[in-house]
């Protein structure tokens, strides 16, 4: 039955290899890769029911038991991730099959979609360290593939300054990567774990940890985050949708791993500088979504902001907390994909980028412009919308751990949030229009589906919460107490024994 | 020896450093290269160097030499080649896209 866990990593792979060989067939590829994102959300799901059931399940790849082969771990964080990145994606493509024109789609843009949420599912569910490195190549590959396609000016200018950063944050994983092993000599998550309490307070480790740190920052967009905004603003929109809604999100995947997993020792360190980094995050976000003019810029630094938030969350690290941060992480990956198809619509309907330029877009378009103002409530986190409940659950957490300055930058940045995107919206969605009847651009019901079900899925979100509860539980309860997941892995006394040899 | 290498790294990593912050755009894919290649020798000096006998049982009497490290490097190396050849064919497009290759032109005009 474990064997399921390694569908979501290898039924993407072998689709995207046959969809290259069906290249001219583009009604044929648009079917297959709905299908297999809808197939691995359905998996996740199985996937998810299966571990209420019997725990932290794992695969060993080959039949080598942990600590030596690689393996597969599905907790339900992991899990709960995968399901909503599959859905988001299968929402992306769909709206990339109506939009992104035959060009594109000729240009293999499935098969690299499909090798990146390969990536990101083989990121989320691998249970070894050197194959979460490899995964993220994967992903990062694909990614860039992705940004140059098209071949603009422009997006192969920014595609090298974001594959630049990418190959120096890899080339440090490497660095961190040679260390831990030097130290620990263990790759597995696990056994890494159980080594690292073993070895206390080491300074070593705390160097280790903080080179992750530093790596993982890169990835997701934490406080490094110079080289976000200009990349994600120069694809077509389905891309930046994708690329908002998964490619950060797995780097604040891989922080909260390391930070909940590998490295508790020596929190007053580590926490520390998260819970500092997150807080400038969340700052240099809210500046720069106030100081921006361009929808795309205000967008970006909202993604900057949810990243601030997220972390903040993972530094309070109380069980609360946590259970905030899989949630909202979540939710965020919803939104975000949300408001980039938002903006990219905007863009496509005006051809402006500058929100000056835009007005009364509501009257020409009533359902989209009511759609923005769902995204616009979710992001601020008004009930019943699911940003509402991973907002109040991190604040919880915020206040049995005490931490009320990153409590007090939480709550002013949804405000910002708020007043970043009703500046948007006030001033394109609302006043006289611009389009006249003549130049109206017509806006088919087909494309307006992927951000309505976008919306669906928000709303779904928000009002499903207690649906959602005791799988969110779960999720936070194997992050708050590392034991779970390391007897999980290590099959708890079976192999403590070798183990601690 | 370990010593010896992990100096070879460090003047590796010198190298690639100077190469990437030189302004022209084949220099700085040359330094990742450069850089990466540091990285392999690091994971290998890191996992330590030849301690003990082939690890194939039969072969020797042990104790072994770890063979991971190997392993992880040449998982490493694949993939930076893979990216080398990427960024290669990236720089060149961009190069004749933007008709330049230093990075001070390539930075474009705000009202693009």
């Amino acid at each position: 039955m474990s064997n399921i866990i390694v569908l979501p990593l290898i039924v993407p792979v072998i689709t995207a290899i046959l969809l290259v060989f069906m290249r001219e067939n583009v009604l044929l590829q648009r079917i297959i890769s709905l299908l297999t994102l809808v197939f691995v959300a359905i998996i996740s799901i199985v996937l998810l029911m299966e571990i209420q059931v019997q725990g932290v399940m794992r695969i060993d790849f080959s039949g080598w038991l942990p600590p030596f082969g690689i393996s597969f771990v599905a907790d339900s964080f992991a899990v709960l991730l995968v399901f909503v990145a599959n859905i988001v994606a299968a929402i992306c493509v769909l709206y990339a099959i109506f939009t992104i024109g035959e060009r594109y789609e000729k240009m293999y843009f499935y098969s690299f979609t499909l090798l990146m949420i390969a990536g990101v599912n083989g990121s989320f569910l691998t249970g070894d360290i050197f194959n979460l490195f490899v995964c993220f190549e994967v992903m990062l590959l694909a990614s860039y593939a992705l940004i140059s396609l098209g071949g603009e000016k422009i997006q192969l200018r920014e595609a090298l300054k974001y594959v630049l950063i990418n190959i120096v944050a890899s080339w440090i994983f490497l660095v961190a990567l040679a260390f831990l092993y030097g130290t620990v000599g263990t790759l597995n998550m696990a056994h890494i774990a159980v080594r690292v309490m073993e070895a206390g307070n080491d300074p070593l480790i705390t160097t280790v940890a903080l080179i992750f740190l530093i790596v993982f920052s890169l990835k997701a967009g934490l406080l490094l985050f110079f080289w976000l905004p200009g990349s994600y603003s120069v694809p077509p929109t389905a891309i930046a949708a994708l690329f908002a809604a998964l490619l950060t999100k797995v780097g604040i995947y891989a922080l909260i791993r390391t930070f909940t997993l590998l490295f508790t020792n020596n929190t007053e360190v580590t926490h520390t500088v998260l819970g500092v980094m997150a807080g400038l995050t969340i700052i240099a976000g809210c500046m720069g979504a106030l100081a921006g003019r361009d929808v795309r810029t205000i967008a970006s630094y909202n993604v900057l902001i949810g990243v601030g938030f997220i972390v903040a969350g993972l530094a309070i690290g109380t069980e609360s907390a946590l259970q905030g941060v899989t949630y909202y992480l979540m939710h965020d990956m919803v939104a975000k994909a949300m408001l980039f198809l938002a903006v990219g619509m905007m863009i496509y309907l005006t051809g402006e980028t500058v929100i000056d330029k835009m007005s009364g877009l509501i009257r020409n378009y009533p359902v989209f412009g009511w759609m923005f103002f769902i995204v616009m409530c979710s992001l601020a986190g008004i009930p019943p919308l699911s940003g509402f409940l991973g907002k109040v659950l991190i604040g919880q957490g915020a206040i049995e751990g005490g931490n009320f300055v990153l409590l007090g930058l939480g709550f002013l940045s949804s405000l910002i949030v708020l007043y970043s995107l009703l500046r948007i919206f006030l001033s394109s969605f609302f006043g006289e229009t611009i389009i006249s009847l003549e130049d109206e651009k017509p806006l088919p019901r087909r494309v307006e589906l992927p951000v309505i079900l976008l919306a669906l899925c928000t709303i779904a979100l928000g009002i499903g919460a207690e649906w959602m509860s005791p799988y969110i539980t779960d999720a936070a309860e194997t992050l708050h107490t590392p034991s779970i997941y390391i007897d999980a892995v290590l099959d708890g006394a079976k192999w403590q024994g070798e183990v601690n040899e | 020896m370990e010593s010896l290498i992990l100096v070879l790294v460090g003047v590796l990593v010198a190298v690639a450093t100077y190469l990437i912050l030189s302004k022209q755009l084949l220099r700085v894919i040359l330094g990742t290269a450069v850089l990466s290649h540091a990285a392999h020798l690091l994971i290998l000096t890191m996992g330590g160097l030849k301690k003990g006998g082939v690890p194939l049982i039969g072969e020797s009497e042990g104790p072994y030499t770890d063979a991971l490290p190997q392993a992880l490097i040449l998982t490493a190396i694949v993939i930076s080649f893979a990216v080398t050849a990427f960024v290669l064919v990236l720089g060149y497009r961009a190069y004749k896209m933007n008709g330049t290759g230093n990075f001070d032109e390539l930075r474009g005009t705000p009202d693009e």
